[in-house]
Parts: C-alpha cells; sequence; structure tokens
C-alpha cells in the first residue's frame, strides 16, 4: 500500500500537478462574466444546466468523476422522476454481494451517485498521461474566480485565446524573465568578484558561469513548457495537462442552442456550479425574506431604543 | 450591595431563599446599574456574547452529523451541506460568525485600547479578556482543520510545526501534538474534541470576565468613575433595548456574508480534499490570524518568530502596567489618539501584509510594522504616560461640559430610579 501511495506522489508531482505548482504563483485573473445566477436575485437557469448535464456527461465525464452528485440530485435540473430514473438506467454500477456471496452488475438508480470513469487515481494518471483528472463536484468552489474561471479556461486554449490576452501574458512573462535576470546577474557579479579575489591564492576554484539572458518571450514556445502540456491562457503556470477538450459542435444540444465553444463553456461552468452550491437558490430566496425581516425588525428595534431613551437624553 | 428579588410568586420565593440564582441574574442583567454616556462602540461585548451563543449552538448541531476521521471529515461536511435538512445554512453560519465573532472581538479590544478600559482597578478585567482572545484562537485554528480541507490540513502542518522550534524538546512536542509523525488521523481526533470543549472553557472565562466587570462597573468614553446615581442608568431597559438593536444591525450585515457570499471570508482551496502530498501554492491562515501570521514571518529566526507572535498578544497581559498615564479615555489625551490611530493602521497593515508573499515589498512592511507593534507598547505608551500633558477631565459624568453649575444632576437622577 505504502508503495502504492509513493509511486502515486512521484507521479503526480513529476507530472500534472508539478507543472501548475512550479508556477501556481501567478495566474491571470479571469474576467468575470454575467450568469443567471449572478448577484443577489440570480438563480440557476435549469435550462442551461441541463444543457450543462450534456456537455458534462457527452464529454468531461470520460475523464472526470463527479463523485458528490448522485442522479436524484437532477430533479433540480428540471428533469422529472421517470427522466431521472431513465438518466440513471443508462449506467451500470456494482452492486452486491448477492445471497451467493457474488458482487454483480445492475442499472443505476436515482439513489446511485454518478458512477467514476475510473477505478482508482493510479488508473486514472495511467490514463491520462500521469496526471489525475480532479473530481468535478466542487470544483466551481475550489479555484480562484469559480465559474468564471472556469469558462475562462475552456476558452482559453492557444487556438481559441484573444490576441491581447496572448500579449499580455507574453508581456508580463517577459517582464517576470528580465527581473529573474537582472537578479541572477547581480548575484553572478558578487560571486565573480569574490572568485577573482579568491583565485589567486587557489586557482583550484571553479570559475562561477554567467547566467544566460534567457531572452523575451515572443511566442507560446518561449515559454518553455513541458511536452506533456497545452498551453491554457488561464491555468496557473499556463501549463495544462488536459488538451482542449471542447470544440465547436462537440455536442448536439436538443433545444437548438447553438453548441459553439463559448456556449458550451458558458453552460459547463455553470452546471459545475451548481454541482459545487445546489442550495444557491433556495439560499438566496431565503437571504432576501431574512434581510428585509431584519430590516424591519432592526427598525422597530431603534424605535424601542428611541422611546426608552428619550428621558435620557 | 445584594438586592433580593421582590416577587410575591411562593415558589420562586422558596427557591430564592434556598439558592439565590434569580437575584443574582436580576442584579446583573437587569438592575445592574451602568454608565448613562456609554457609546456604541459598548455593544460589543454583548454582541460577543451573542457570537458565542450561536457558535456553540450551531456548532453541537454540526458535530451531529460531523465525522472526525481522515476518510469522511470531508465528505461528512459536504452531506451537511447536501443532503442535511438546512445543513448549508448552520454550516455557513459557524463558518461565517467565526469571522464575524474575531471582527466583534477586535472592535472590543480597539475599544479598550482607544478608551483605557484596562487601567486601575480594570486590569483583571482586561487580562481575562486577553485570555478569551486566546482561546478563541485556539479554539478557531482547530475548527479549521474539522473539514479536512487542503487548507485545513496544510494549516494546521504549518502551526503545528511552530512548536518545533523550542530548544531541545521541539520535535518531540510535535510528535507528541501530532499524536503521530505527521498531522493525521489522531490529530483530526484530538483537535475535534478539544475544538468541542475549548467554547465552554470560553464560557468559563466569560463568566469571569462579567464577574470583574461588574466588580467597577464598566467604564465610558470620558473615562471618569461615576460619582453618584446620577451618572447610572439600570442595564435593563436601557442597555438592553440598545444592545437588542446592536445586534439587529449586527445581524444585517452577518446575513448579507451568511446568505449572499458565504464563502468569500474562505479560502477556496478549503473546498479540495486534504493531499498530504500536494502542497498548496500559498498556505495562507484564517483572516483574523495575518496580523500574527505577519509578525512570525517578518522575524528572520523561526524560534525568535514564534516568540515575537506569541509576545505579540502576551504584551497586552502587561499592557495596563506599559501605559502610565493616570487619563483613561483618549478623549482628553491629544497625543496617544494619533499613536492609536497610527497603532491600528499598523495593525491592518500587517494584515495585508499576512497574506502576501513573504518578499520584497511586503517583507520590508511587515519588519517595519512589526517593530512599531512593539515599540508602540514599550516605548510610545510609557513615555507618553509621562510627557503628555492630558487636557481637564469633566467634574462627572452627568456633567461633561466644564462650565460648572450642577443643573443637569438633578434632572438626570431621574432614571436611576425607574429601577
Amino acid at each position: 500500500m505504502k508503495k502504492f501511495v509513493l509511486t502515486a506522489a512521484a507521479a503526480a508531482v513529476t507530472l500534472g500537478v508539478g507543472l501548475g505548482a512550479a508556477n501556481a504563483a501567478e495566474a491571470l485573473k479571469a474576467p468575470s462574466k454575467t450568469w443567471s445566477f449572478s448577484g443577489v436575485f440570480g438563480t440557476y437557469d435549469q435550462a442551461q444546466l441541463q444543457r450543462g448535464y450534456q456537455v458534462y456527461k457527452q464529454v468531461c465525464a470520460s475523464c472526470h468523476g463527479m463523485d458528490l452528485i448522485a442522479f436524484r440530485n437532477l430533479a433540480e435540473l428540471g428533469y422529472n422522476e421517470d427522466e431521472v430514473k431513465a438518466i440513471a438506467a443508462e449506467y451500470e454500477v456494482t452492486d452486491g454481494p448477492n445471497e451467493d456471496g457474488d458482487m454483480f452488475e445492475r442499472p443505476a438508480r436515482p439513489s446511485d451517485y454518478f458512477p467514476s470513469p475510473f477505478p482508482n487515481a493510479q488508473a486514472a494518471a495511467v490514463s491520462n498521461g500521469g496526471s489525475v483528472p480532479p473530481d468535478l463536484s466542487l470544483v466551481a468552489k475550489a479555484r480562484v474566480g469559480g465559474p468564471d474561471y472556469l469558462y475562462a479556461l475552456l476558452t482559453s486554449y492557444e487556438d481559441d485565446v484573444s490576441e491581447e490576452v496572448l500579449q499580455s501574458i507574453f508581456e508580463t512573462e517577459t517582464h517576470k524573465r528580465e527581473v529573474q535576470y537582472a537578479a541572477d546577474l547581480e548575484a553572478y557579479n558578487v560571486r565573480k568578484a569574490a572568485y577573482d579575489e579568491q583565485v589567486k591564492s587557489d586557482p583550484s576554484l571553479k570559475e562561477p558561469t554567467r547566467p544566460e539572458d534567457p531572452g523575451p518571450v515572443e511566442s507560446v514556445e518561449d515559454l518553455g513548457l513541458p511536452d506533456t502540456a497545452n498551453f491554457n491562457a488561464y491555468f496557473p503556470g499556463y501549463g495544462i495537462a488536459m488538451a482542449s477538450p471542447l470544440f465547436e459542435d462537440a455536442v448536439e444540444y436538443s433545444d437548438g442552442t447553438p453548441a459553439t465553444l463559448s456556449n458550451m463553456s458558458a453552460d459547463v461552468s455553470a452546471f459545475m456550479m451548481w454541482a459545487a452550491e445546489p442550495s444557491m437558490d433556495e439560499r438566496k430566496q431565503m437571504g432576501i425574506k431574512v434581510i428585509l425581516f431584519l430590516l424591519v425588525f432592526t427598525g422597530i428595534l431603534y424605535a424601542a431604543k428611541r422611546k426608552c431613551w428619550a428621558d435620557v437624553h | 450591595m445584594s438586592e433580593p428579588l421582590k416577587t410575591n410568586n411562593p415558589v420562586i420565593k422558596w427557591v430564592e431563599h434556598r439558592l439565590p440564582v434569580l437575584s443574582f441574574l436580576n442584579e446583573t442583567l437587569v438592575v445592574y446599574p451602568a454608565p448613562r454616556n456609554l457609546s456604541y462602540w459598548w455593544n460589543f461585548g454583548s454582541l460577543a456574547g451573542f457570537a458565542l451563543v450561536v457558535m456553540i449552538i450551531t456548532g453541537i448541531v454540526l458535530a451531529m452529523q460531523y465525522t472526525a476521521h481522515v476518510d469522511y471529515a470531508f465528505l461528512s461536511v459536504e452531506r451537511i451541506m447536501r443532503d442535511v435538512n438546512g445543513g448549508w445554512l448552520i454550516r455557513y453560519i459557524h463558518m461565517n460568525m467565526a469571522s464575524f465573532f474575531f471582527i466583534v472581538v477586535f472592535i472590543h479590544m480597539f475599544r479598550g485600547l482607544y478608551y483605557g478600559s484596562y487601567k486601575a482597578p480594570r486590569e483583571i478585567l482586561w487580562m481575562l479578556g486577553v485570555v478569551i482572545l486566546l482561546l478563541m484562537m485556539a479554539t478557531a485554528f482547530m475548527g479549521y482543520v474539522l473539514p479536512w480541507g487542503q487548507m485545513s490540513f496544510w494549516g494546521a502542518t504549518v502551526i503545528t510545526n511552530l512548536f518545533s522550534a523550542i530548544p531541545v524538546f521541539g520535535e518531540d512536542i510535535v510528535v507528541w501534538l501530532w499524536g503521530g509523525f505527521s498531522v493525521d488521523n489522531p490529530t483530526l481526533n484530538r483537535f475535534f474534541a478539544l475544538h468541542y470543549l475549548l467554547p465552554f472553557v470560553i464560557v468559563g472565562a466569560v463568566v469571569l470576565h462579567l464577574w470583574a466587570l461588574h466588580r467597577f462597573g464598566s467604564g465610558n468614553p470620558l473615562g471618569i468613575e461615576a460619582n453618584g446615581p446620577q451618572d447610572k442608568i439600570p442595564f435593563h431597559p436601557y442597555y438592553t433595548v440598545k444592545d437588542a438593536f446592536g445586534v439587529g444591525v449586527f445581524l444585517i450585515a452577518f446575513c448579507a456574508f451568511v446568505f449572499f457570499a458565504p464563502n468569500f471570508l474562505g479560502h477556496p482551496d478549503n473546498y479540495i480534499p486534504a493531499n498530504p502530498l500536494v502542497t498548496p501554492a500559498h498556505i495562507v491562515p484564517e483572516w483574523y490570524f495575518l496580523p500574527f501570521y505577519a509578525i512570525l514571518r517578518s522575524v528572520p529566526d523561526k524560534l525568535l518568530g514564534v516568540v515575537a507572535m506569541f509576545a505579540s498578544i502576551g504584551i497586552l497581559f502587561i499592557l495596563p502596567w506599559l501605559d502610565r498615564s493616570p487619563v483613561r479615555s483618549a478623549k482628553f489625551r491629544p497625543v496617544y489618539k494619533w499613536f492609536f490611530w497610527l497603532f491600528f493602521a499598523n495593525c491592518i497593515l500587517l494584515g495585508w501584509v499576512g497574506q502576501e508573499a513573504a518578499e520584497g515589498l511586503p517583507l520590508i512592511l511587515g519588519r517595519l510594522a512589526t517593530a512599531w507593534y512593539f515599540i508602540h507598547f514599550l516605548v510610545v505608551l510609557p513615555l507618553l504616560g509621562v510627557m503628555e500633558r492630558p487636557k481637564p477631565l469633566p467634574v462627572s459624568i452627568s456633567e461633561p461640559v466644564l462650565s460648572g453649575g450642577g443643573g443637569l444632576a438633578a434632572a438626570a437622577a431621574k432614571p436611576m430610579e425607574k429601577a
């Protein structure tokens, strides 16, 4: 077991996770987008969530699990009981043991959770070039920027990202390199001066090597991402293990919405937000009532306070 | 001084004769004479009490659904969020009230600093407050570990590792704290046990805090003692209604967060299950620890950093003896007033530094701010006590203007008679 974990750790650190961790400090801030659920009165758009579920099911689910979501939860997307049962029945899950002590396969029921695409993290890593695709149940709350970030990520692979964004990344990275190079050079000069002094008495000393000017970043290649990584403008460190997952008409929407990259990305981001925070609609609706009540209640308390204190002031 | 409760109810009389608890409560919460001139800054004591009660109630309910095991803790919290009726509400209240509890207590403490509430004869009252702050910090830290997200795990790892700075026994102490060789299941279990215990220790400290408060009564914005009944009004109804109004305003702000931005004060990484193999890019504590975290990181030596961090709170214990000025309220201390605001700004600066990476400008500012934090207590306050020339103090609370003439006093005597 220990060896198992260690191997997984090595794989995770050297590959996918390592890419992010190395440069994780810097990341482009995702532009904020207007969602149906933005703001105090915003609510989820069920039609959008259904489309987002379709994208998840037909594209994302082949690699990404959503362990915290059960088929019964899909009722919140506007599916009726029979539809939920029908969706669940498309999947086979392992159950048991039965009376003979054997595990068996049966069609999923609404109470079952979404099946994972891989039996374990190691299997996931092996099938994905060493990176484990993260579970998407909470991803919309587990990333800075939430759904804005997810949308920006899905629409900002090398072929899709705008020239302006690319240029701003190149400028930032060039600047960072210049700063780093200047610091390296300064450190080198100090070491070189010390070397020049000491080499007179001890000729066996090794001369420090002068750092090389990395030059400006003018293209994605100049960023020096590892071969296993794909460029993404919004992924911390710009190198993401996941290849661009969506392309025009990757799915066919039954409600006639054009399956553009932007639409699919927005729909699946909204769906992931719902998965992370299914109680949001209920929460906001309750919140409006609570705040209205408190405003009235506090107003009455203030009037009571004024009346009570009238003879003191 | 003890005044028996006036009642005709034979049952109450029977109980009162044997256990005068109702007289005690009546004295503490109803007739307790409070200065008539308390401003809204004096609301934050009762607000802190309110926050403590909310935390205990929501916490007990959450504990009924929570599982303190490394394999289930994260999932049990998500189960509370998704499948337990009203679970998301209880959990968001508990999460956000932790932050609001600290906001309230920090304001309460700055109030104490501004109005010199810690001065004789209220030194022990102040010191008990510092004890409560320390207990709160320990409780909050352990509570943040319980959901077993990435920040929970790595925050626990960083903070417990601080104890390894202790010479000779450091490493052994850390292993003892962990109950193993890393933050793991035994750590989570004991943190849960202590997180459940400490709030009740806080309740005990709060009782002592109130006991000490009622010995000499509340301070007041003028910082002079009440001279007689004309300076005081009964706690009920005057301050009960004022505190209730304060709770209303507090709840509006609080509910705005709970219902519309419940995760604003948290960290996204804590929605990623704890993974001992992956370190987050930035390990940052909850916002209320940031100033202390900044002090810790400003000192290049690990042991001295830890000492400085604990000293930044420990120094509050001796504050009553560092501030030598006989005048309490900053209203009458023209120079101290400026240094108070400078100290306040310095604390905010430390908070900002605490969330930045410890390098470049934040590191330099953090060192300066850390130095100023201690200079304020160790140099500025003792010197001001000698060098500052305070403004003349009013004669009494009921006639704060130094114009003489006792016309007000007679009229002001009325309220106390109401009791």
